[in-house]
């Protein structure tokens, strides 16, 4: 039937996907994840714990301070922080991440300053961070564009011999883009060391998965010639597990792989959208369910590391983060108005200097105008 | 100083590029054994290997959207677009990217990336092969838009597109590729005139012609022409179409009082109209005529048979001349 293919939910059945949390927080095992994760210990498995509170503290925050009018547009990230977490704690410090704009976990993993996280969403900057100081490139809006930037940066790794890796990340929206396609082509043509990390939330604004792809996501990239891996998205080891896979075919000259990460936007697609218009009350309860914090509070607890000491600890850091962040952003000086014209180029350039000089005039004759009154 | 085609001037220039510099690197469809479908890159892969002379997937956008990773990278790409009709795959990457990139990020990201497109017609192609997209790129900011018309230029811009900082769209001019020059090989880039400059071609003293790109040998023709029925040209021709060196057509009009530009593309919204406005603007009081446009008509590029009738030649060109000077033209005795 026609229809069901623009039905929310509809389009396919949910196939398997690797987990090795169930949502009860029981630890399932799996033959080649497992050796992926010897090292997460008691302590490791706290500090994923720690920044997966943390960081859904930060995206309440700033969801509270463009309420408060402080920040002109923020995109949760609510219900994503397993999928962020799990794939940015695999990155090492020479990789480099060509993102979205909802990868303000990933930012958190590769040490963003607070205040710079939402320079562009107070609205002084169009993008907030210097990307080679934590190698990550700043949002991108285009959706998909990025993906071709991850696959020419991972070219120019392989050209340098070096063992790093690219990796992108992008929604379910962006698969429909010819870009995400076109990176997928010239990925497995010059097999570079990439990695596409799609997070596939079910919705691109008000538009379900189904619509996007009649197949499961990740069972397109073999097409491409790149193996893929699906796994729930939700399970903060089964993303860790999956993106060290990734990255190590990656660094060991293996090529692209794919990650379909099954996760759920819970909240709106940013702060101007109202999903009660297209989203059914109960598939939110489900997926609430489903909840990758409170799944991993389950499995610390089933494992007696679930203490009051660990949750006081997280709490605190939490707290003082977003302290931290609100204080920087209220902090933030007004741009001055002739910042508009800088860096439009590196070096100086006739006409926008003709332009500058202009209006610099015209600011000057209303200060003139000020000072007479 | 040796004689040489424009085609070899550009092969040269890359060539220099390469050699001084092991991040410059080339992308394109076909550039690799092929040398590119009008061999600009002919033996480049041979001497440099298929990691910096990169014959790519058919995929434009791809093409720009890697570059802008390589840039990330420390790379200084250079694109080719095989034909300008072939370029709006990649309009995204070059203008939501490319362009604005060092502005997002207030100036820490760098995309030193050339865009060399083949542009304009007068070859008998069919559609897509004989466009002229500039004016698509210089209302952009961020870029820098040349386009060059002889092989001295052409060896000396490509190295200088190269050398930028900035993205830098290099128009080639397809129908020139097999016309002949002296090029210098030996000027260091700070010896070079600015590629943003433009240039007197032919000086005059009655009316200034400015173009650019394959119709600067035709107003050199014009000129010539004109010369024999005692009218006076003086050629400008542009080198730098963004940002635009307004100096020496102010200090031409001012002399001439009357301003004649002509190009390929379509008129409406393109360069011709970008320069009467500024020149309007600049130097109003110097003018004897309004500016005159002699351009490519607002309609899709014709079929080979009909391109001649919508690409500007010395006869038209002549006939703008005609009515900048208020002598008998096309259109005496209308008004507006």
């Amino acid at each position: 039937m026609l229809k069901d293919k623009t039905a929310p939910t509809a389009g396919f059945a949910e196939p398997d996907m690797i987990q090795l949390v169930t949502a009860t927080g029981a630890r399932v095992s799996h033959p080649d994840f497992d050796r992926w994760l010897e090292d997460i210990d008691a302590d490791r498995l706290g500090a994923l714990y720690e920044d997966m509170v943390v960081i859904r503290r930060i995206d309440t925050e700033a969801t509270h301070l463009q309420r408060q009018g402080e920040l002109a547009l923020w995109p949760p990230l609510l219900g994503q922080e397993a999928a962020q977490i799990g794939s940015g704690r695999a990155l090492r410090r020479d990789d480099f991440v060509f993102s979205s704009y909802r990868e303000n976990g990933v930012a958190y993993c590769r040490g963003v300053d607070l205040t710079d996280l939402l320079r562009v969403w107070r609205g002084n900057v169009s993008s907030g961070w210097d990307p080679f100081e934590i190698n990550m490139a700043t949002p991108q809006i285009i959706i998909g564009a990025q993906t071709l930037h991850a696959t020419g940066y991972a070219l120019g790794i392989q050209n340098d011999g070096a063992d790093c890796a690219a990796i992108t990340y992008f929604g379910d929206g962006a698969v429909s883009q010819g870009d995400v396609n076109e990176a997928l082509v010239f990925a497995a043509s010059f097999q570079v060391p990439v990695v596409f990390f799609c997070q596939n939330n079910h919705w691109a604004i008000s538009e379900p998965v189904g619509l996007q792809s009649h197949v499961p996501i990740a069972d397109r990239a073999p097409g491409f010639g790149i193996p893929s891996l699906r796994v729930d998205g939700n399970d903060v080891l089964a993303v860790l597990a999956a993106t060290r896979i990734a990255l190590n075919r990656a660094r060991t000259g293996g090529g692209p792989t794919f990650i379909e990460a099954v996760t759920y936007r819970m909240g709106p697609h940013t702060t101007a959208d109202d999903p009660t218009r297209y989203r059914d009350a109960n598939e939110l309860e489900d997926w609430a369910a489903k909840d990758p914090i409170t799944r991993l509070e389950a499995l610390l607890t089933h494992a007696g590391l679930f203490t009051p000491e660990l949750q006081a600890a997280v709490a605190a850091t939490a707290d003082a983060v977003a302290k931290e962040m609100r204080a920087g952003c209220i902090g933030l000086p007004e741009p001055e108005p002739m910042d508009v014209f800088d860096n439009v180029y590196s070096t100086p350039n006739s006409w926008l200097e003709r332009q500058r000089d202009h209006y610099s005039r015209y600011l000057d004759t209303l200060a003139d105008a000020e000072g007479s009154n | 100083m040796s004689t040489m085609t424009f085609s070899r001037a550009i092969n040269a220039g890359l060539r220099k590029a390469m050699d001084d510099d092991p991040k410059v690197l080339l992308m394109g469809e076909d550039i690799g054994k092929l040398g590119g479908v009008f061999r600009i890159t002919d033996g480049l892969q041979k001497d440099f290997g298929a990691r910096r002379v990169v014959d790519t997937p058919l995929a434009e956008s791809a093409i720009l959207g890697t570059a802008v990773g390589l840039a990330y990278r420390g790379y200084r790409p250079v694109c080719e677009i095989q034909f300008d009709g072939f370029i709006y795959p990649a309009f995204d990457q070059i203008v939501a990217q490319v362009a604005k990139l060092h502005y997002r990020t207030q100036g820490k990201v760098k995309m030193p990336i050339t865009i060399r497109v083949p542009f304009g017609g007068g070859i008998g192609s069919p559609e897509h092969h004989s466009e002229s997209p500039e004016a698509y790129f210089t209302h952009t900011s961020g870029l820098r838009v040349i386009s060059v018309s002889n092989p001295q230029d052409a060896y000396s811009m490509i190295r200088q597109a190269i050398a930028c900082d900035d993205p830098v769209l290099y128009f080639e001019p397809k129908r020139r590729y097999h016309t002949k020059g002296e090029v210098n090989e030996n000027q260091d880039l700070a010896q070079m005139p600015s590629m943003e400059s433009a240039q007197v071609v032919v000086p005059g003293t009655d009316v200034t012609l400015v173009t650019y790109g394959p119709l600067v040998q035709t107003a050199r023709e014009a000129a010539m022409a004109a010369a024999d029925e005692g009218i006076s040209i003086e050629v400008i021709d542009l080198r730098s179409l963004a940002p635009l060196d307004f100096a020496p057509l102010e200090a031409s009009v001012r002399r001439t009082g009357r301003l004649v530009i002509t190009h390929e593309a379509a008129q409406s919204g393109g360069l011709g109209a970008e320069i009467a406005a500024s020149i309007t603007e600049r130097c109003f009081s110097y003018l004897e005529a309004a500016p005159v446009r002699v351009t490519g008509f607002d309609i899709p590029y014709p079929a080979s048979k009909l391109e001649k009738h919508h690409l500007p030649d010395l006869d038209r060109i002549l006939d703008g001349v005609d009515r900048a000077l208020g002598r008998p033209n096309s259109l005496s005795g209308l008004e507006g």
